[in-house]
């Protein structure tokens, strides 16, 4: 192509080849580069196992669905579709930095693949592309600098604000963009001077702008912008590369690995160690995270790939009340914890204190229900849940649980159940069912195909029991031939496990599987999600497992279940979804199938429905664990449901069912609101001749 | 410092419904889960804090049977480091003074510079520490909420006194000290250390180990004996609530009001 002004790759500055800068500048860039990536790695290369590599498929699947696509961006239009451009803008201008880089050494230099009309047609996608982001990264920082969102905030107990760092990379990246128009801008205004018709900048966009506005310009004023502007781009682009692993912007390298390595199985825990089998666990030398070395490598990639975007917090109902807990912050203070004690210069410390007391405290991680509102948020694919897990499992190795607790862990390990009670009381519940409800019972050698796996809230609270009674009723109106385990059943150890008890979680799912498996069924239904997400997650080895709202959907379907018009005329229903049935194990048209079936029924949605559903306080050990907090979840989340307009809350798990009741109560909304479970709904509408 | 802790395994009286056995002035045991006295477990975990500033060993003995074993290896899980089981058919049946003079020759057999008890057990009289300082001869502060090691022959102790109030004292070693529930957070002992404590060695002492005679301890040696265990009849003033726990708590709030007791 013909040109009026000299290259980098040939020109002189003071008398000095140009192209002596134009390789020392990407030289040394990538030297420090390599440098910096490589001391980020070493604490990686030392953790704990954490094998990612199988299902390469679907992983590949994952990659393209959150990071190419930026699926979950859109969750937060104004940020996401921001983001969606700068992102865009990386992807497409990738190929012009390479290029511009390598055109201050080879002149004329073009990318394999991308001269004649495909190069045409990408300088003109690259002026647009580079106009489009630098409008982009002005909008972000108008965003930042005057709008402040609330989500970005540093609350001052984790230090000072985090708004510096992201307009310094917002400046950087625009003036990538700047120079590159300037360097065209500028080729182009020689172009014309010259009276060439090849080179010109398209009008309307930065270069066809910086072109315009240079045209007035003498032929060597163009040089030297010409030049600077090249100069300026590469020692911005190397300065930035350099700069992105040393702060949150980090996540511009590793979400794409981060997100190919990301966890697939949602709902599961990982095990303690990963490839020690359950009966070595014991002999391990510690258990769970302790110190930050106990990390696997792919943790500590989360902490490097967290870009502090504040929608993990945002979405944490444990933050909404006002826990000390900020899952945000959690992955931030673990990588300022990384950043120090592995240097960039200098040696690395070898960090041995305890993390419990030096950067996290022990109320801040009983303070997660788990309900992985942050984990269904991040577009990074960030997972809190494990980690939650393996420092309590730590915590609880040293002995460091909540007097509360240890209570109801004492009488689990004792008497399967949270409450100290007696196994033979577990049937308790049935006897109040009416003689043609007659319940089987495994042990007394009734045979069924299907198990009620009941659970231990339901088996012993008062109130919970009329959820049993309910679903027993629901279940045999369908015509299910169903049992109970009775008094072999032991609580299915969901919040055992998740609370980090791993040894008692284990043998209550031993003694659970063999019970299972000596009753001989088929199949098995729960009415709890919680035991529902142990058996169908944690166990291996038992028949199938569903939830009662999946069964009584498909029922109804089938019309074996038939409903009568709705009992509650004056009632508007919203339908609170469950953690563990929701976001766990994506059951979220089931319930409001079920619902929906009731004839004449009113319903509506909450604002934050589906997957972002507010937990109500969590369930199992939740229910003995009194934190600190200004208000209790469960009280805002009623105050959610009054503000959609529903004067009755259908819950589909009895800690639902639990908490709820509770934050009607404490909110004194007790004569205008109502929680009923949706298997209590059925049962209330059921059509039996 | 070597410390020397009493514990002693008790009905877990929140985790069982207890039922009078009418045959032996007691309980049904069958159906009972056990567990460490709580003001025990107090006392041990204040052991291990000290041992833990300040070194020295701490042993857990219990006089019991067999059973006694899951107790002592529950408070090795937590960091004891040693256990020892009295057990001999002699012992059973001790009076307080029987259970206490078996203490006292197990401290004799060894050094130790602290002895700790529980105030009470829930199933027991409240004897065991004091009765114990006497046999030995030791100085006894009873009820103690706080330790605090000044040097190797002297600690300073709070004790909690009725309306509240705290009295401080300095005690010489060694002594003997009653614990009060409440003086630090017991650690919770994990499943995996049960389990791993499972394989420590926990030595048995008899009447020979300990050169008792067996009449002067047991049944035989007790002055003081049971004759009745029962629940008292509700006198007039008292009224038991019924109904469900809804029902009694509406119930109790309306008695409450109509007394005065809250507006």
């Amino acid at each position: 192509m013909e040109t009026v002004l000299i290259s980098p790759a040939k020109a002189a500055i003071f008398g000095i080849p140009s192209v002596i800068f134009s390789i020392l500048i990407p030289l040394i860039g990538t030297l420090l580069f390599a440098y910096i990536i490589l001391k980020r790695l070493t604490p990686l290369l030392k953790a704990a196992p954490d094998p990612r590599l199988d299902r390469l498929i679907n992983r590949v699947f994952q990659l393209f669905k959150f990071a190419i696509l930026q699926y979950r961006h859109l969750r937060y239009p104004v940020a996401g579709i921001i983001h969606i451009l700068i992102f865009a803008g990386f992807v497409i201008l990738s190929l012009r930095s390479v290029t511009l880089i390598m055109l201050g050494i080879f002149d004329g230099f073009t990318l394999p693949g991308l001269s004649g009309t495909i190069g045409n047609f990408y300088t003109v996608l690259k002026d647009i592309t580079a106009t489009v982001v630098l409008m982009a990264c002005i909008a972000a920082m108008v965003r930042r600098g005057l709008f402040k969102p609330a989500r970005y905030a540093v609350p001052s107990k984790y230090g000072k604000g985090h708004a510096g760092e992201a307009l310094v990379v917002l400046m950087l990246i625009s003036g990538l963009m700047l120079c590159d128009m300037a360097f065209e801008g500028s080729l182009a205004a020689a172009g014309v001077q010259e009276g060439l018709t090849t080179g010109t900048a398209l009008p309307g966009t930065g270069s066809g702008l910086a072109a315009k506005l240079f045209n007035k310009l003498s032929l060597a004023q163009l040089q030297n912008i010409h030049l600077a502007a090249f100069f300026f781009h590469d020692l911005i682009f190397f300065f930035f590369l350099c700069f992105l692993p040393l702060g949150k912007h980090f996540h511009v390298i590793t979400s794409l690995p981060n997100i190919f390595l990301m966890k697939l199985d949602k709902g599961k825990i990982k095990p303690v160690r990963w490839g020690v089998e359950e009966p070595e666990i014991v002999d391990l030398e510690s258990f769970g995270i302790k110190k930050f070395g106990d990390f696997t490598w792919k943790h500590m990639l989360d902490f490097y790939s967290c870009a502090d975007c504040g929608r993990c917090s945002d979405q944490c109902p444990a933050n909404a009340v006002v826990r000390p807990l900020s899952p945000r912050f959690l992955s931030i203070k673990c990588r300022n914890e990384l950043f120090q004690n592995y240097p960039l210069i200098g040696g690395t410390t070898q960090d041995e204190s305890p993390l419990i007391g030096h950067i996290f405290e022990e109320d801040e991680i009983w303070s997660c229900t788990t309900c992985g509102a942050c984990e269904t948020e991040c577009p990074l694919l960030i997972e809190y849940i494990d980690k939650i897990v393996d420092i309590r499992r730590g915590m609880v190795d040293e002995g460091m649980v909540p007097q509360s607790l240890q209570k109801p862990l004492h009488s689990l390990e004792r008497r399967g159940n949270p409450y100290g009670k007696t196994p033979k009381r577990r049937i308790e519940w049935i006897k109040e069912l009416p003689e043609e409800n007659h319940v089987k019972i495994f042990q007394e050698e009734q045979t069924a195909n299907t198990l009620y796996f009941v659970d231990s809230v339901t088996s012993y609270d008062d109130r919970i029991q009329e959820i049993a009674r309910a679903t027993a009723r629901v279940l045999m109106a369908a015509g299910i031939d169903f049992g109970i385990l009775g008094p072999a059943e032991k609580d299915s150890g969901h919040e055992v496990r998740r609370f980090g008890e791993e040894m008692l979680f284990l043998s209550l799912k031993n003694s659970n599987t063999e019970a299972i498996k000596n009753s001989g069924v088929k199949n098995i239904i729960t009415s709890d999600p919680h035991a529902f997400n142990a058996l169908k997650n944690d166990y291996t080895d038992i028949p199938p497992v569903e939830h009662t709202s999946q069964v009584i959907a498909r029922k109804i379907k089938s019309g074996e279940i038939r409903l009568k018009g709705v009992e509650n005329g004056d009632g508007i229903y919203t339908y609170h979804d469950s953690c563990y049935l929701g976001r766990h194990n994506g059951i979220y048209d089931a319930p409001r199938d079920v619902i929906d079936a009731i004839p004449g029924i009113k319903r509506v949605e909450m604002a934050r429905c589906g997957d972002r559903a507010f937990c109500c306080g969590g369930g199992g050990l939740n229910l003995f664990y009194e934190p600190v907090e200004e208000k209790r979840m469960a009280q805002v989340r009623v105050e959610m449901a009054k503000e959609a307009g529903a004067n009755i809350i259908v819950t589909a798990c009895p800690f639902c069912m639990v908490h709820i009741e509770d934050g009607i109560k404490t909110s004194g909304l007790e004569s205008e609101m109502q929680v009923i479970d949706l298997m209590e709904l059925i049962d209330h509408s059921l059509i039996t001749e | 410092m070597e410390i020397f802790v009493c514990v002693k395994r008790v009905p877990d009286t929140g985790e069982n419904e207890i039922e009078l056995d009418s045959g032996s002035n007691g309980i049904k045991r069958d159906d009972l889960v056990y567990s460490i006295n709580e003001w025990d477990n107090y006392a041990v975990e204040e052991a291990i804090q000290i041992r833990e500033k300040h070194g020295g060993s701490v042993t857990v003995v219990t006089v019991d049977n067999e059973e006694g074993d899951e107790v002592l290896r529950r408070e090795m899980a937590m960091g004891a480091d040693r256990g020892v089981l009295v057990m001999d058919k002699a012992f059973e049946g001790s009076d307080g003074r029987g259970i206490a003079s078996i203490l006292k020759a197990v401290v004799e057999k060894e050094h130790y510079d602290l002895v700790l008890t529980g105030v009470q057990a829930d199933d027991g009289a409240a004897q065991i520490g004091g009765l114990l300082a006497a046999m030995l001869g030791w100085p006894y502060a009873s009820i103690v909420n706080e330790i605090e090691i000044l040097d190797e022959k002297k600690i300073r102790i709070h004790r909690e006194v009725a309306g509240g109030n705290l009295e401080v004292y300095e005690v010489d070693l060694p002594c003997v000290l009653s614990v009060q529930t409440g003086i630090n957070e017991p650690r919770y002992v994990p499943i995996r250390g049960v389990m791993k404590a499972a394989g420590l060695d926990v030595p048995v002492y008899g009447t020979a180990d300990l050169g008792l005679s067996p009449e002067s301890v047991g049944e035989a040696g007790a002055t003081v004996k049971v004759k009745n265990y029962f629940v008292p009849e509700a006198g007039d003033r008292a009224e038991m609530l019924e109904g469900s726990t809804e029902e009694i708590i509406d119930k109790l709030i309306d008695l409450l009001k109509s007394k005065g007791g809250v507006r």
